[in-house]
């Protein structure tokens, strides 16, 4: 038995809903960024997939996107990391049901 | 992907990448979390290796497993008074619903789907990779490092404290 493209995009297609599930459901802060990490690397799964199965005249540009997708998920953490600590600081919770400052 | 060794690197990465994101779910301590995240992260680098992207699995191993997964650690260990409870909120029946549902919309189109594919090495080589980013990419790529540079500044600006401004003169 050969592994194809559905294997790989369905690996991916499961990352993918796993993180949903922990970034929606999480009540620590650090964990939704921790789903939203996860989903970022199943979209990462997905393209390169797509790179190495695809016909294409540029086999590279599916790499070249995976390297930008990298990029902005270190950016994002390092903020959301950094809010998570100045929140904790004022609020002494990264709880995300706790932060309603917004709610009358 | 013919052979023997790809189908079992296949399945045992696949076993480790997903049983770990399933880990990240249902531990209850926030710290075992973070490690099986880290061994999500190399499996997934594992993933890359296997589609023949040698140098994005080399990038995974050392922006994700070493740099993210200890910033998110740090995260952890700075928020101390939260404790290490990894529990979920009351939207956990209808996250869990949406994700079953968008697993199963995902799975029936891709195996519904007729793809159009090459299975022979792509031989996407680090040299091209690096001839794309400088040449045609260009300017994403020089976004991208204004971007990095913008996220570390406001993420220095955001932890300093309140004594460290006053210091500054800048609050």
């Amino acid at each position: 038995m050969n592994v194809g493209i559905e294997h790989f995009l369905t690996v991916g297609a499961l990352l993918f809903c796993l993180g949903l599930v922990v970034a929606l459901s999480k009540r620590n802060a650090i964990g939704v960024l921790m789903g939203v990490e996860l989903m970022l690397n199943a979209v990462n799964l997905t393209l390169i997939t797509f790179s190495r199965f695809s016909v294409s005249e540029q086999p590279v540009t599916g790499h070249a996107f995976t390297v930008f997708v990298i990029t902005v998920a270190a950016a994002e953490a390092a903020v959301a990391l950094a809010l998570a600590v100045s929140v904790y600081r004022n609020r002494q919770t990264v709880n995300v049901d706790q932060i309603n400052l917004l709610k009358s | 992907m013919d052979g023997a060794g790809p189908t079992l690197a296949f399945w045992a990465l696949s076993a480790v990448t997903l049983v770990a994101a399933g880990g990240v779910l249902v531990s209850r301590n926030l710290l075992h979390a973070v490690l099986f995240l880290i061994l999500s992260f190399v499996g997934i680098a594992g993933f890359f290796l296997l589609l023949s992207a040698e140098f994005l699995a080399m990038a995974q191993v050392v922006i994700y497993v070493g740099a993210i997964a200890v910033l998110v650690l740090f995260a952890v260990l700075l928020t101390p008074a939260v404790g290490r409870d990894n529990g979920e909120t009351r939207f956990i029946a209808p996250a869990l619903l949406l994700s079953v549902a968008l697993a199963a919309v995902f799975i029936f189109v891709i195996h519904d789907t007729t793809w159009n594919t090459v299975d022979e090495d792509p031989r996407a080589t680090v040299e091209s990779l690096g001839t794309a980013l400088l040449g045609r990419w260009v300017l994403p790529f020089e976004i991208a490092s204004v971007l990095l540079t913008a996220a570390l500044v406001g993420a220095i600006m955001l932890v300093r404290s309140p004594e460290e401004e006053a210091e500054d003169g800048l609050a």
